[in-house]
């Protein structure tokens, strides 16, 4: 039995832990929530240094070729510490759907760019409010241009090239889609700065208008590539979410043991203990559930579809329920602008929305697992 | 990561196949639900003490026992490999031995005579004597050491009186352990002795309670002038808690890894597909499929957890405080899955056994889920433990700390 990190991958943990306690402390965090750019560029520049972005990528594409179980080490760290940076955009979505349908030109071209921190990238799917169905997707792209509007684009105003999920025939539901890949600096692209719950990873909505595009995957494709990338994604951003989680914990333990209240530090009431132990019981469930997926995700296992799900789906609730309640144990002062509470609170929220709502994950998960049992 | 054994688990694993193969016939799916009640010299106790004479007279009655006692002298992962191969076949739970060798026994291996552990340790390894734990009573219940039981010295002899409630298998036990107040001037943790005793003597006398679920698995124990020599005394006087903690210690080990008794995501599945709702087939609803997902990240989430532990174990590891989540899990998931499995039942969810859907299965679950909420520690004392052990959250004020136990207010 084998089923936790090598020593080597600890080791790694140990190194990014330190780097990012360093480099990005939460004035670096609170730089990029609080002012006008999408991302701390000195932080993305020692990202890129330390080689993170091409952890996963193919030494032939410019990568280091460490595989994913390293890429989730990574993960875990920059969600501990909320690093603004466009990571999950540029590594789990952009550069996963290269690698799941691009050509080979395409990939040469692109990826050792990204790998080098020169490339930001991301994944536009959202036009409207309500579930991305087939049918809600009405971008068009044919004969090489892209029309249509991408609203709640994560890293969007930062990103130079998107993978767009847009409608390429007339042939019905998903079979229509395809994925178009676009310069953003290019002609017929504007962008717009939305408002969104958690400024520390900053949305757009994006027009196309004629924009030039190519065709990522084979025609009829689109829709199930991108359910494929998401799917990796998810597992990716589960250990995002237990790094937050986890350091949600340690902020109400800290502040437990230290707050005196009724003559007794707060932390030895047994409704602040209960608080914990079960926001404990959650993270520990959702580490659990989310090193499966890294296990799926690194031998690309026939179970990685219900293994992401799961991961998903507890990650996002252990990452709910620790915010919020770690805001709780802080009382008043939790919901101040000053301490940092809120900040894990909001990302909490938009990481359980920006690869889709537990309620979507939830319907794939049991549709795996309909199937696995029937198998 | 991989889930596969190493080639020295591996070949423990097929040795452990190879025994039950020649010794048990695999499982075939016809059998019924676990039994969860034993009867006294009834056939289901018969077969269970046959099966684990066998297994002791291998070694694999406790694999991580050292063989000079009576075990394999193996690791704690071959005992999970064992266990593991050993859930595939059909045999007796071992159940009625699983308190005796879980807590009692290492219990005497730790504070015993030598004579006591040669005289006791492998005939209940074999079956032949069943110990139960005499803990909990009226007055002391998660407060264990409020317990009143009173046991008085005269020379090398001791005078037991008291009651002991919630005593599991003590209407089938040889053997048990009994934690008595030596000194009620002392503040109440230091005032407490730990003992053995049989079952057999005079002045014992065990009366089975009939559970809320309609089982009767554990019992009232009253010990009337019961009489005992100074030689079954367990640690020093006066150092009973200390003692209990071992046992204690060892309690959440064994009770941590209930899986609640085969009630659980797939078995909501079944039933899910073969239900008519309002809007067509349970399977197909939302809210349903919603539920399951729920129900199905913890179960999943938990199964992982062990592996995690047993990955642990077989890099030579301790285990990490993970383990202790599982009952505080299991407990109130059977509960909530169990009811939710009703309510697609509909009015038919109200009628159980035979009558009722799945064989009752889920009614059985909802029935006993109370009872696993609080057996073996309740799910707020598990919190606690938790909070205070696995987090190091300070420890609650206590009002009864520097009190003579005789002079502590009590209720009625």
């Amino acid at each position: 039995m084998n089923f936790d990190f090598s020593d080597d991958q600890k080791m790694l943990r140990e190194q990014a832990r330190k780097f990012l306690a360093e480099k990005c402390t939460n004035k670096v965090v609170r730089r990029v929530f609080e002012g006008e750019h999408g991302h701390d560029s000195a932080l993305w520049k020692g990202v890129a240094e330390m080689g993170w972005l091409g952890t996963a990528i193919p030494e032939n594409y410019g990568g280091l070729g460490l595989g994913y179980l390293e890429l989730c080490v990574v993960a875990e760290e920059l969600g501990r510490v909320l690093a603004p940076v466009p990571f999950s955009s540029t590594v789990y979505l952009f550069a996963e759907a290269l690698l799941a349908a691009g050509s080979e030109e395409q990939k040469t071209r692109l990826l050792p760019k990204l790998a080098e921190g020169k490339l930001i990238g991301t994944f536009a799917r959202a036009e409207g409010v309500g579930a991305v169905t087939p049918k809600s997707i009405r971008a068009s792209f044919k004969g090489g241009k892209l029309s249509g509007t991408k609203i709640a684009v994560v890293d969007g105003m930062d990103a130079d090239y998107a993978v767009v999920l847009a409608r390429a025939s007339d042939e019905p539901g998903e079979r229509g889609l395809a994925l178009a890949l676009v310069d953003l600096k290019g002609a017929g692209v504007t962008r717009r700065a939305e408002d969104s719950i958690d400024p520390s990873r900053k949305h757009a909505e994006i027009k196309f208008d004629g924009a030039a595009a190519e065709a990522l995957d084979k025609p009829g494709e689109g829709w199930s590539i991108t359910s494929r990338v998401l799917d990796r994604a998810a597992i990716l951003t589960a250990f995002e979410q237990v790094g937050g989680a986890d350091q949600c914990l340690v902020m109400a333990k800290d502040y437990a043991m230290t707050r005196y209240a009724f003559g007794r530090p707060i932390g030895s009431f047994q409704a602040i203990k209960h608080k914990l132990a079960d926001m404990y019981v959650n993270n520990e469930l959702a580490r659990s559930n989310a090193y499966y997926g890294a296990w799926a995700l690194s031998t690309n296992a026939r179970e990685l579809p219900l293994a992401a799900a799961a991961a998903r789906v507890s990650a996002t609730q252990a990452f709910d329920y620790a915010s919020k309640e770690s805001t709780q144990t802080h009382g008043g002062i939790g919901f101040t602008w000053e301490v940092d509470c809120h900040l894990f609170y909001k990302r909490s929220r938009e990481l359980g929305l920006s690869l889709g709502p537990q309620r979507s994950w939830k319907e794939k998960l049991v549709t795996q697992l309909e199937l696995s049992n029937a198998a | 990561m991989d889930f596969d054994d190493t080639a020295e688990e591996a070949k423990f694993r097929s040795e452990v196949r190879a025994w039950l193969d020649a010794n048990a016939k695999l499982k075939t799916g016809a059998e019924g639900a676990d039994e969860m009640e034993v009867e006294e010299d009834g056939a289901s106790m018969q077969a269970a003490k046959a099966w684990q004479k066998k297994k002791a007279a291998k070694g694999y009655a406790r694999i991580s026992w050292p063989k000079e006692v009576g075990g394999l002298g193996g690791t704690p992962l071959q005992q999970i490999i064992f266990n593991q191969e050993e859930s595939k076949y059909d045999i007796a739970p071992g159940a009625p031995f699983a308190i005796g060798l879980g807590m009692c026994i290492p219990t005497l291996m730790h504070y015993g005579s030598k004579d006591s552990i040669g005289r006791y340790v492998k005939p209940a390894l074999a079956g032949d004597e069943v110990w139960c734990q005499l803990f909990s009573e009226p007055a002391g219940g998660s407060d264990v050491a409020g317990l009143r039981t009173r046991a008085e010295r005269n020379g090398d002899e001791w005078t037991i009186n008291g009651q002991k409630i919630w005593t599991s298998g003590a209407h089938y036990s040889d053997y048990g352990i009994v934690l008595t107040r030596t000194d009620p001037n002392a503040q109440k943790h230091k005032g407490l002795t730990m003992f053995y005793l049989s079952m057999k003597s005079p002045g014992v006398d065990v009366r089975p309670i009939k559970q809320a679920s309609g089982q009767s698995n554990f019992n009232e124990v009253f010990f009337t002038d019961v009489k005992i020599p100074d030689s079954q005394r367990l640690g020093e006087v006066g150092q009973g808690w200390t003692v209990a903690l071992t046992t204690l210690m060892h309690e959440r080990l064994a009770v941590g890894g209930g899986t609640g008794g085969g009630i659980d995501v797939n078995e909501l599945l079944s039933l899910a597909r073969t239900l008519e709702l309002e809007d067509g087939p349970a399977i197909k609803n939302a809210a349903v499929r919603e539920r399951i997902a729920d129900w199905y990240v913890r179960t999943a989430g938990l199964k992982y957890t062990t592996l995690r532990t047993m990955t642990a174990l077989s890099r030579g590891q301790q285990p990490g405080p993970e383990a202790s989540i599982a009952k505080v899990v299991v407990a109130s998931k059977l509960q909530d899955l169990s009811a939710f499995a009703m309510e697609l039942e509909s009015e038919a969810g109200a009628l159980k056994g035979e009558d009722a859907a799945m064989g009752g299965l889920f009614q059985a679950g909802w029935m006993g889920a109370p009872g696993l909420r609080i057996a073996g520690g309740t799910d707020e004392i598990l919190r606690n433990i938790i909070a205070e052990r696995v987090l190091g959250l300070p420890p609650d004020i206590r009002v009864d700390k520097d009190i003579p136990f005789n002079k502590l207010p009590s209720g009625r």
